[in-house]
């Protein structure tokens, strides 16, 4: 038997331990953000937005086709991803607890951990090898079917804190279920599944495997759904990987508004879910 | 104005609005179940399109492409032994590294924590989890990996002698098997702690009140009360980090040097499957390269499948005994 003093004196240590690895937890996030901003905003400047990427060894230039591609292929995947995986959430919401609902519940959870790169050799068989050529619909698509089991779960989540009184009271008014469901219960809870919509959107508008070799990233001016687009990720990760000093300070650049984008986003809908349901489903 | 006593419409009308009411909740129903099928369907249509292309490689190569370590593009060889150790390796590295302290975080965010430090704790651990892989990618190349040259290889290998080790040896030449798993780890690291997190705060008061009842120290409560109440569902938390760890490209691929070889060094480059995927893929001409690259694919779409329906299971396991 230990003395007391010992005991408590690991306790304490312990607790210490638990301490520092809160510190430590925190400490790369902030470190990121420190060197996004210092590398990031030095070449940070309006035509960033408005230029094309310039030739190598020249200063400047922008990714205005990258930040323009990155917006239709969100477009894209939104439009695939939203109507599904709302769709979806709404059958989780009604039919809790048949059988189906539970291995589609299952498989959400599944392809949510699916690696992104396996989605984009997916699309590649199914879109890019058909047609033969690479292009953004096949990115759009790949970002979409990634989105569908994040949308799905979301909203469930978003429906299941609806009352179940508010359900009641339609249906005791003679309104038939599926006005119950889609004007009570989906409007109710319409501030939360737009919330998860964003957060999905936030987790795809970064993805970069997926678009290798659907999307596959394009050095001109390029809006066609059916030519390979540029993207702001595949735009970082070339210049990251690149010779050039020019393209690495672009790259941060990229990467700073990329991170500004995602984070505003999330913080947003933190802010919003907090106010709307009180304290946040930790 | 006149009024219409037309007692046959009212009932002409309610008999169509039933019908409508009827027609409408079957219009919803078969709508919102074809929305919900599209989930399994689309995880059958991955399995298939997937092993489909990969099947000239399994069947021309057979089991080499696990066993050999032989890559070689040009000579058509393709064992993608090195891939798998890497992989493997990467992520065990990296849960070494986040396990103690996202579980360090879990229990202070459940236990000893101010109230006010809560949220912003939690929220800055969860924030790692939204951080694009090409951003860790790009801070990886730039800050972590030089540091690493610079700083902690060196140090780990001659100050405190761990170069004697062959875990710890060789050259430091930056891009390499650690910096993958430094990667991953802090990448894998929200994963575990959020979970974790849950787990702990569905342990019910009652656990610890009856463990410092009998003279327990906080500690002790936290280990012999708390822990093993929450043990599967931490586990489970472990393998979803796991997960993502196994099947991260971007970050991996802009660090870990991309070198087919086995080596016992960490110090060493190295290569995933999921990086070896997306940087030989788009280039791959010949079938067999592009169908032995779509093996690989497979094979780490089996693993992760596995480890992600497991890590499921026991978070739901956990979740379900919370409920009742």
């Amino acid at each position: 038997m230990k003395s007391r003093l010992a005991r408590h004196g690991i306790s304490a240590a312990m607790i210490g331990l638990t301490y520092l690895a809160a510190i430590l937890a925190t400490l790369p996030l902030l470190l990121i953000l420190a060197h996004l901003i210092k590398k990031g905003a030095a070449s940070l400047s309006l035509s960033f937005f408005t230029h094309m990427p310039g030739p190598v060894g020249e200063v400047g230039g922008g990714m205005a086709n990258a930040i323009v591609g990155t917006l239709i292929l969100i477009g894209i995947a939104c439009a695939i991803g939203l109507p599904i995986g709302i769709g979806a959430g709404i059958y989780l919401s009604e039919k809790r607890s048949m059988p189906l609902a539970q291995s589609v519940r299952f498989l959400s959870d599944v392809l949510n951990g699916l690696p992104s790169i396996v989605m984009g050799i997916f699309a590649w068989t199914l879109l890019v090898r058909p047609a033969g050529h690479f292009s953004a619909l096949a990115g759009g698509a790949a970002l979409g079917a990634m989105m569908i089991p994040l949308v799905t779960r979301t909203t469930e989540e978003m429906l299941k804190v609806v009352p179940i009184s508010l359900r009641e009271a339609a249906l005791a008014l003679g309104y038939p279920r599926w006005r119950t469901s889609l004007s009570v219960v989906v409007r109710t809870a319409l501030a939360g599944i737009a919330t998860g919509a964003l957060v999905a959107v936030a987790r795809i508008a970064g993805e970069t495997a997926p678009l290798l070799f659907t999307a596959l990233g394009n050095q001109f001016w390029s809006t066609s759904l059916r030519e390979p687009i540029a993207a702001l990720p595949l735009q970082i990760f070339a210049y990251a990987i690149s010779a050039y000093d020019e393209w690495h300070a672009q790259a941060w650049a990229g990467a700073l508004v990329l991170i500004s984008i995602v984070l505003v986003i999330s913080l947003a809908a933190r802010l919003v879910t907090r106010s709307k349901f009180g304290a946040p489903v930790d | 104005m006149t009024a219409v006593p037309a007692p046959a419409i009212t009932t002409d009308r309610r008999r169509l609005h039933v019908h409508e009411t009827a027609i409408g909740d079957r219009i919803y129903e078969i709508v919102t179940t074809a929305c919900a099928l599209v989930v399994p369907a689309l995880v059958v249509a991955i399995a298939i399109a997937i092993f489909a292309g990969a099947w000239p490689a399994f069947s021309k190569l057979g089991l080499s492409i696990v066993t050999s370590s032989d890559w070689d593009v040009q000579a058509g060889k393709f064992g993608a032994a090195p891939a798998i150790f890497g992989t493997l390796v990467s992520s065990a590295v990296a849960l070494i590294i986040a396990t103690p302290l996202a579980i360090g975080v879990a229990i202070f965010l459940s236990e000893f924590s101010p109230r006010w430090l809560r949220q912003p704790i939690g929220f800055l651990v969860d924030l790692l989890a939204a951080v694009p892989s090409v951003v860790y990618g790009l801070w990886g190349i730039f800050v972590l990996v030089p540091l690493l040259r610079e700083q902690v290889m060196p140090f780990l290998r001659d100050r405190l002698h761990l170069g004697a080790t062959p875990f710890f040896s060789g050259p430091a030449y930056g891009p390499s098997m650690l910096a993958a798993g430094v990667i991953l780890a802090i990448m894998a690291l929200p994963y575990i702690s959020a979970v974790s997190r849950e787990v702990l705060m569905a342990v019910p008061r009652s656990q610890r009140e009856a463990a410092l009842a009998l003279g327990a120290t906080r500690w002790e409560m936290i280990r012999d009360a708390v822990i093993p109440y929450a043990k599967s569902g931490i586990i489970g938390g472990i393998m979803l980090g796991l997960g993502r760890a196994l099947g991260e490209t971007m970050a991996v691929t802009m660090v870990i040097g991309n070198r087919a070889e086995i080596s016992a060094s960490l110090f060493a480059p190295g290569y995933t499957m999921a990086s070896l995927i997306a940087n030989q893929f788009s280039e791959a001409t010949s079938d067999l390269h592009q169908s032995a690259l779509l093996a690989v694919g497979a094979i780490l779409f089996v693993i992760t499948l596995i480890v992600n329906a497991a890590a499921r299971w026991l978070v739901w396991q956990v979740s379900r005994d919370r409920a009742v």
